[in-house]
C-alpha cells in the first residue's frame, strides 16, 4: 500500500498514566475507508491507542503521549492543534450507548448546532439518521426522548450524532458490547456500509467481530516486561485463518488471555 | 488451561480419522486380496463394509459441523477442522475404489485362467504405504513426511501405465481375455486413484500446518 491510503498512522507511539506505561513504541497504519479492528487481552492499551486518534487521553490528566499520529500527515499533537477541532473530524462511539437526554432529533443536531452549522439543519438530521439506519424506526417521533430508543438504536443514534458533524475517520470502543446480538449484527453491517466513505477503527474483545467487520486487524499484547505493544498487524482474513505469529495464533483460538 | 474441552474434541475427532484410515486401508488390503484369491465371499464382504466408511465419514462430518458452529474456530483450530473434512471425504472415496475393487472380483468369479497383472499388487501396496504416510504425517504435523507421499506417486502412475500398456498388448494377442483384461484395467485405475488420493491428503496437511490452499507440489531434491 501507498503512503496516501492511510489516513492515520503511528509512529514511534507511547503513552504513560503517570509513570506506568499503556502502549509501548506503536507503529500502525489505518487504511483509508476501511475497517481497522484493534484486539488483544484486557489492559493491553487497546483503548489507550484508540483515544490518542482523536486526543481523549487529553482529558485525562495523568496520561502523557510520545511518539507521533499523523493524521493525512498533520502531527495530531502538534503545538498549534485545537483538540477540540480534531474531534469533529475524528469522532467517537463508546461502549454504552451515550445519548444526551433530549430529544432524538436534538442529539442528531447537537454537534452542528455547536459548530455554529448555518445550512438546512432538519435535512442533516435526517440525512444522518439515514446512513446510521435508523431514519425509519424515528421518524415519526423525532421529538420523543433519545431515552425512549432500545440500547441497539440509542447506538445508532449516536453513531447519527458523530456522523452529522461530518467527520472523517469513526473510532468506535466496543460499540457493540451492551447490545444483544441482533443489535450487534445491524451495527456491524451498518459499519460495513459506513466505510465506504469513512475511515473506521473499532476496539473489540469480540474475536468473531473483528473477523466478520473488519478489513486489518491489529493485535496488541501485554507482556510482564512490556505493555501495550503490536504484535501483528494485517488483513483480517490473514490474522484469522493463519497469523504469522505464534502468540496471535494463541490469543485468537482462545489458549490465552 | 483455556478451551481443554475444544482440545480434547479436536484430538478425539482425529483419532476418529485415523481410525477411519485404517478401515480403508483394510478395505483396500482385503479387495486385493479377494482378487489374488478369487475369493468371492471376502469380495463380498469388501462391498458390505463399505457402508460403514460411508457411516463414519458422515459421522466424522457431523462432528467437524459441530465444533464449527459451537467453538467459532479460527486461526489453526478452523485449518484443521476444514481439511479432516476434506480428508474424511477423500478416505471415503478410496474406500469406494476398493469396494469397486470387490465388485469387479464378484464379476470375475472365480476364474483364475486369465492371470492378474503383476503390477497391481505393488500399486496396491504403495498406495497403502501412501495411505499411511499422508495420515502419519497428519498426525506429526510433518510437512517433509507429507512431501514424500508425492514420492510414490509418480512410481505409481509409472506403474498403471505399464500396466495399461500390458494389458493392451494382450488384448491385442488374445482377443479371448478382453473382457476380463477390461475388468484388470478398471482395477489399475481404481489403484492409481487411490494413490492420487493420498497425495491430495498430504496436500491438506501442507495446508493445516502452513495455510497454503491450492495445488500443491513438493520441492525436488536435485540429483
Amino acid at each position: 500500500m501507498q503512503d496516501q491510503d492511510f489516513i492515520l498512522q503511528t509512529r514511534g507511539l507511547s503513552v504513560y498514566y503517570d509513570t506506568k506505561k499503556a502502549v509501548t513504541d506503536v507503529d500502525l497504519d489505518v487504511a483509508r475507508n476501511r475497517i481497522t479492528a484493534i484486539i488483544g487481552p484486557s489492559g493491553c492499551g487497546k483503548s489507550t491507542l484508540l483515544r490518542c486518534f482523536n486526543r481523549m487521553n487529553d482529558l485525562i490528566p495523568s496520561a502523557r503521549v510520545e511518539g507521533q499520529v499523523l493524521f493525512d500527515g498533520l502531527d495530531l499533537y502538534g503545538h498549534d492543534v485545537d483538540p477540540t477541532e480534531i474531534r469533529y473530524e475524528i469522532g467517537m462511539v463508546f461502549q454504552r450507548p451515550n445519548p444526551f437526554p433530549k430529544t432524538i432529533y436534538d442529539n442528531v443536531a447537537f454537534g452542528p448546532r455547536i459548530n455554529g452549522f448555518q445550512g438546512n439543519l432538519a435535512e442533516l438530521v435526517e440525512r444522518s439518521l439515514v446512513r446510521a439506519a435508523l431514519w425509519d424506526e424515528v421518524k415519526d417521533r423525532l421529538n420523543a426522548s433519545a431515552l425512549s430508543l432500545s440500547g441497539g438504536q440509542q447506538q445508532r443514534l449516536c453513531i447519527a450524532r458523530a456522523l452529522a458533524v461530518e467527520p472523517r475517520v469513526i473510532l468506535m470502543d466496543e460499540p457493540c458490547s451492551a447490545l444483544d446480538p441482533i443489535a450487534t449484527l445491524a451495527i456491524e453491517e451498518l459499519m460495513r456500509e459506513l466505510s465506504e466513505d469513512y475511515s473506521i477503527v473499532i476496539v473489540t474483545h469480540n474475536m468473531q467481530q473483528a473477523a466478520r467487520v473488519s478489513h486489518y486487524t491489529a493485535f496488541l499484547m501485554v507482556e510482564e516486561a512490556r505493555v501495550g505493544f503490536l504484535v501483528e498487524f494485517g488483513e483480517s482474513r490473514q490474522i484469522f485463518t493463519n497469523p504469522e505469529d505464534e502468540r496471535t495464533e494463541a490469543y485468537i483460538t482462545g489458549r490465552f488471555g | 488451561m483455556v478451551r481443554a474441552d475444544f482440545d480434547r474434541s479436536l484430538e478425539e475427532l482425529e483419532a476418529e480419522l485415523i481410525g477411519l484410515g485404517e478401515m480403508v486401508e483394510k478395505a483396500i488390503v482385503k479387495s486385493m486380496d479377494a482378487l489374488a484369491r478369487r475369493d468371492l465371499a471376502l469380495a463380498y464382504e469388501v462391498v458390505a463394509e463399505d457402508d460403514q466408511i460411508d457411516e463414519k465419514r458422515f459421522e466424522l462430518e457431523e462432528k467437524c459441523i459441530n465444533l464449527i458452529a459451537t467453538q467459532q474456530p479460527l486461526a489453526v483450530d478452523l485449518r484443521t477442522l476444514l481439511a479432516v473434512l476434506h480428508i474424511a471425504v477423500e478416505l471415503e472415496r478410496m474406500g469406494d475404489y476398493a469396494e469397486g475393487i470387490g465388485k469387479i472380483c464378484m464379476i470375475i468369479g472365480e476364474d483364475e485362467s486369465v492371470e492378474t497383472p503383476q503390477q497391481l499388487p505393488q500399486m496396491a501396496r504403495m498406495g497403502v504405504a501412501m495411505l499411511q504416510r499422508s495420515l502419519k504425517s497428519l498426525m506429526d504435523r510433518d510437512t517433509d513426511l507429507a512431501d514424500e507421499v508425492w514420492d510414490s506417486d509418480d512410481e505409481v502412475d509409472a506403474l498403471y501405465d505399464a500396466v495399461c500398456h500390458q494389458i493392451f498388448l494382450d488384448m491385442g494377442q488374445n482377443p479371448k481375455t478382453i473382457e476380463a483384461a477390461t475388468h484388470f484395467l478398471w482395477v489399475a485405475h481404481d489403484l492409481e486413484r487411490i494413490a492420487d488420493r493420498a497425495t491430495n491428503i498430504a496436500e491438506r496437511v501442507i495446508f493445516v500446518v502452513t495455510g497454503r490452499i491450492g495445488r500443491y507440489k513438493p520441492p525436488r531434491e536435485l540429483n
